[in-house]
C-alpha cells in the first residue's frame, strides 16, 4: 500500500468549494486527483457533486470535468473516451463519478450496457446511501432500517449489492473501497488505471448531513463500516476474487467489532429496534458468508 | 453579427468557487506544532484540501477556506489538534 | 459524380461515411433500424474509421455522441420517435453545451397505438431544444442536408447541434438515384472537426456545466438564440458553396416553388412537398396561380423569407403533418405569426400517422380553398382536419 507521505502533494480540490463541512465526495475527489493526476477526466452525472463544483466561472474541483444529465454519465463517459483515444490521447483516464442513485437506480441501465461493452473507463459510485443531493430520500442503495425523508419509519429493504452485478458484468477489475481507508482507494484506482476494459470501484461514503452524525466523524464512520464487517473491502481482477487485506480479518466473527458502535453514531438509526438491528447483524454475516464462498469460487 | 460573443457554460478551477466558506465555520482547528508527528493523517482526511502540507510534512490550516469539519482533530492520533470556538461561549 | 440507387437510411450512412465520422452511436428503431444496421456494416469492413459505439438505448445514444463531440470528436447518431423522446433531455443538455453534433430524425408516428409510420410528431416536438433542425423532400437532399448539418454546426458563429428529418418510409427505406460526391471533393469543403469551442480532455482545465448565477444563465441562453440567428445567414451561405461544389442548391432555409407570380401558396415541409407541388403544377394549367414554399429549416424558422415572399399572397395553406393537441397544427402557428394574418390563412392537419395524402388531395383541398376566398374575399381556418 502507498505511503501517506509518498502521495502527491498537487491538490485537485479546491478550497471554498459548496461541498458541506465533512463531507466524504471531496475526500474521494481528493483521492482521485492524488492517483490518476492530471491525466483524469471527470463525468459527473446529476449528484451532490455536481453542487460541490461551486459557481460558475469557477469550479471547486481542479480536474476537466463534463457534466452530465442524471441517467447517462457511463455512456457520456464512453463517448468522451471513444474521442480522446481517436485523438491519440491514449493516456487520459475517463472517470464516472456517479452518486449511489446515478448509479444503482436512474443511471444502472446505462451503466449496464457500458460494463458489458466493456469500455475503457474507471466508473466510480462514490455511495452515500441515499439522494442526499434532493435531501436525504431513499436510494436502492439506502441499507435497512435507514430512516429518510421517503422511509420515515425505517427502510424495509436491503441495500442492492451492485459491485456484485459488476461482477456478473464479467468486467476485467470490480473493487470496493471506502473514505475511511484513502491509501487502499488510491492503490486501487491506480491498478484500475493500468488495465483496460471497464473498471468500477465503488466508495464508500458516509454522509454526515444525511446520516444525522457530527461532520467530524466522517473518517471514523467509514472505519467502522468495515471494521464491523458491514462494508467490505474487495477486488475482482481478470475473474479473481479476493477479500482486500485491511477486510481480510473480519472473516473470522469474533474479530468484528460490535455493529452497534456503527449503528449508535447515525441519528438516520435511532429509531432501531433490536429486532431492526439482529436484521442489519444477519444481513452482515449472510454478506461474509457469500463473499467468502465466491472467494473460493473465483479463485 | 459582429457584436456577438459566445457565452459558453464553461468554468475554471479555482478557489472560493462558493466564497471564503472559513467564515462557515463555528469552530476552528488549532494545531499544537510541538505535538505534531507529521503523520500527515490530518491531510489526507481533510475533505477540504484546507490542511497545508509544508516541504517538511509539517502541517497548517488554511483558515480563509475551512469549513471547521472537525476530521483532522477527530482523526489525529497524538491529539495535537484542537477545536476551539470562533466566539467565545457562541457556536 | 457518381451516382447511386440510394434508400433514404442508405444515403444517410454514405453522408456519414463522406462526413469521415469518427464516432457513432445509435440504438435501433423501426424506421431508422438501416441506418444503424448500414453504419455498422460500413465500420466492420473498414470503409469508416469509426468508433461505433453500440449502446443499450437511445438515451445513452446521443450521451455518448454528446461525450465524443465534448472530447472533439466529429459525431454522429440517429433515432426516430419513441427513441427521439426518450433522449429528450440529452437533445437540451446537448444543445446548451454548445457543440456540434449531427443526429438523422426518420420522422415516425408517436404512440399509443403503435404506429410505424410518418408523422411530424417527433421532430416537431424538438423545436425548443436550441437544435438546428432540417427536413429533406428527397434521398438526394438527405445526403446534402447531412453533410451542410456537418458544416452549419461546426461553424463558429453556430456551435448548435443539427437535426435532419427524412420521412420514415416515403423516404428511409424508398431507393431513388442519388449523386454522391467524391469523397476529395467532400474533404476539401469540410475539413476535419477542430477542437473547438472546447474540448474536455487532460489539462484542459475546463469544466462544463456547473452552476452558474442566473443572470449568466440568461446570457448563456440569449447567445444561443443569437448563433440560431447566425445560422440564417450560415445556411444560406452554405446553400451557395454547396452549389459551387455539387451544382445543387435548394434556397436555404425555405424552397420556394413558383411563388413568383403565385396568388396562393402551400407551406409544408417534407416529402409530401413533392405531391404539393405537382398539384400547383396542375392547378396553374386550369389557371390558378399557385406555389408551394417548402420549410426546409423549421429552426431557425424562416420567418423574414416567408414575409418577404408571402405577405402580399392572398391566400396562404399551412400542411401539418403534425399537431399541437388543443391549438392546431405547429407550423401553422409559426406561419401565422410570421405573415401576422395579413393573407387568408387556413391551417390543415392531414397526413399524421402515415395516412396517405396524395396530389389529387391537395389539388382539391387546394382549388376549395381559393374558391372560398374569391367568393368571401377573406377567410381564416385555424384547424382544419382533412379526411376526418
Amino acid at each position: 500500500m502507498v505511503r501517506i507521505q509518498d502521495l502527491p502533494r498537487k491538490n485537485f480540490l479546491m478550497p471554498g468549494n459548496a461541498a458541506c463541512p465533512g463531507c466524504p465526495e471531496t475526500m474521494g475527489l481528493r483521492y482521485v486527483g492524488m492517483a490518476l493526476g492530471e491525466n483524469a477526466v471527470l463525468v459527473i452525472p446529476a449528484s451532490c457533486s455536481s453542487v460541490i463544483q461551486g459557481i460558475y466561472p469557477r469550479s471547486g474541483i481542479g480536474m476537466p470535468i463534463l457534466n452530465i444529465v442524471f441517467a447517462a454519465a457511463a455512456a457520456a463517459a464512453s463517448g468522451l473516451k471513444a474521442a480522446l483515444e481517436i485523438r491519440g490521447l491514449k493516456d487520459a483516464q475517463v472517470v464516472a463519478w456517479a452518486g449511489d442513485g446515478g448509479t444503482g437506480d436512474i443511471g444502472f441501465q446505462a451503466l449496464s450496457g457500458a460494463a458489458e461493452r466493456n469500455e475503457d473507463i474507471i466508473y466510480i459510485c462514490v455511495d452515500n446511501e441515499a439522494y442526499m443531493n434532493t435531501g436525504i430520500q431513499r436510494s436502492s442503495l439506502t441499507p435497512y432500517g435507514a430512516w429518510t425523508t421517503t422511509t420515515w419509519t425505517g427502510k424495509k429493504e436491503h441495500k442492492k449489492d451492485v459491485p456484485l452485478t459488476l461482477i456478473a458484468h464479467r468486467v476485467p477489475y470490480v473493487a470496493t473501497a471506502s473514505v475511511g481507508f484513502p491509501t487502499d482507494f488510491i492503490d486501487k484506482l491506480r491498478k484500475a488505471s493500468k488495465i483496460r476494459g471497464f473498471k468500477y470501484i465503488h466508495l464508500h461514503a458516509p454522509c454526515p448531513v444525511g446520516w444525522r452524525f457530527d461532520p467530524a466523524k466522517t473518517a471514523e464512520v467509514a472505519k467502522l463500516a468495515v471494521q464491523t464487517g458491514l462494508w467490505i473491502l474487495y477486488e475482482y481482477e481478470n475473474g479473481k476474487f479476493r477479500i482486500s487485506p485491511l477486510s481480510r480479518p473480519y472473516r473470522d466473527k469474533s474479530k468484528r467489532k460490535p455493529l452497534v458502535e456503527y449503528i449508535r453514531l447515525q441519528g438516520r438509526f435511532r429509531h432501531l429496534k433490536k429486532s431492526d438491528i439482529a436484521v442489519l447483524e444477519k444481513y452482515v454475516d449472510e454478506m461474509w458468508e457469500f463473499y467468502t464462498k465466491l472467494e473460493e469460487i473465483y479463485k | 453579427m459582429e457584436e456577438d460573443h459566445l457565452v459558453l457554460p464553461l468554468s475554471r478551477p479555482a478557489p472560493g468557487a462558493m466564497g471564503k466558506t472559513g467564515t462557515w465555520r463555528n469552530y476552528k482547528p488549532v494545531i499544537d506544532q510541538g505535538k505534531c508527528i507529521k503523520c500527515l493523517l490530518c491531510w489526507l482526511y481533510c475533505p477540504e484540501a484546507t490542511i497545508i502540507r509544508h516541504e517538511d510534512n509539517s502541517v497548517s490550516v488554511d483558515y480563509e477556506y475551512c469549513k471547521g469539519c472537525g476530521i483532522c482533530a477527530n482523526e489525529c492520533p497524538v491529539k495535537a489538534i484542537e477545536m476551539v470556538p470562533e466566539v467565545q461561549g457562541g457556536a | 459524380m457518381p451516382r447511386k440507387i440510394l434508400t433514404g437510411n442508405h444515403t444517410v450512412a454514405e453522408a456519414v461515411k463522406l462526413a469521415r465520422v469518427q464516432v457513432i452511436a445509435a440504438y435501433p428503431i423501426t424506421p431508422q433500424t438501416t441506418i444503424v444496421e448500414k453504419l455498422a456494416e460500413m465500420v466492420e469492413h473498414g470503409e469508416i474509421e469509426a468508433k461505433m459505439i453500440r449502446v443499450e438505448s437511445e438515451h445513452s445514444a446521443l450521451a455518448a455522441v454528446y461525450g465524443a463531440a465534448a472530447g472533439g470528436a466529429r459525431a454522429f447518431t440517429a433515432t426516430s420517435s419513441h427513441g427521439l423522446l426518450y433522449m429528450h433531455e440529452v437533445v437540451w443538455w446537448a444543445a446548451a453545451s454548445r457543440l456540434p453534433l449531427v443526429m438523422a430524425v426518420v420522422t415516425r408516428a408517436i404512440g399509443p397505438p403503435w404506429n410505424i409510420h410518418v408523422s411530424h410528431e417527433d421532430i416537431m416536438d424538438q423545436r425548443d431544444t436550441g437544435w438546428i433542425i432540417s427536413m429533406a423532400e428527397d434521398n438526394q437532399e438527405v445526403l446534402d442536408l447531412v453533410l451542410q448539418a456537418f458544416r452549419i454546426s461546426e461553424d463558429e458563429r453556430v456551435y448548435l447541434p443539427a437535426m435532419v428529418g427524412l420521412d420514415g418510409f416515403l423516404l428511409s427505406h424508398t431507393a431513388m438515384p442519388v449523386d454522391v460526391p467524391e469523397q476529395e471533393v467532400v474533404d476539401s469543403w469540410l475539413p476535419p472537426r477542430l477542437p473547438r469551442p472546447y474540448v474536455i480532455e487532460p489539462g484542459s482545465g475546463v469544466i462544463m456545466g456547473n452552476i452558474p448565477p442566473d443572470e449568466a444563465f440568461y446570457r448563456m441562453r440569449h447567445s444561443m438564440q443569437r448563433a440560431m440567428y447566425n445560422a440564417k445567414r450560415v445556411i444560406e451561405e452554405v446553400d451557395e458553396e454547396y452549389y459551387k461544389m455539387t451544382g445543387r442548391r435548394y434556397g436555404g432555409l425555405v424552397e420556394f416553388y413558383r411563388c413568383d407570380d403565385a396568388k396562393y401558396v402551400v407551406v409544408l415541409m417534407g416529402t409530401w412537398a413533392g405531391n404539393a407541388k405537382e398539384a400547383a403544377d396542375r392547378l396553374r394549367e386550369r389557371g390558378i396561380p399557385v406555389g408551394v414554399a417548402r420549410i426546409r429549416y423549421v429552426r431557425p424558422f424562416p420567418r423574414e423569407r416567408l414575409r418577404e415572399k408571402l405577405l402580399g399572397m392572398k391566400g396562404v395553406m399551412v400542411f401539418d403533418r403534425s399537431v399541437s393537441m388543443g391549438r392546431g397544427g405547429p407550423l401553422h402557428a409559426e406561419v401565422v405569426e410570421a405573415l401576422e394574418a395579413k393573407p387568408s390563412i387556413m391551417g390543415v392537419v392531414a397526413g399524421v400517422g402515415g395516412v396517405d395524402v396524395g396530389v389529387r388531395d391537395f389539388e382539391k383541398l387546394v382549388e376549395d380553398f381559393v374558391k372560398k376566398v374569391e367568393e368571401e374575399g377573406r377567410v381564416y381556418v385555424n384547424d382544419y382536419w382533412y379526411g376526418v
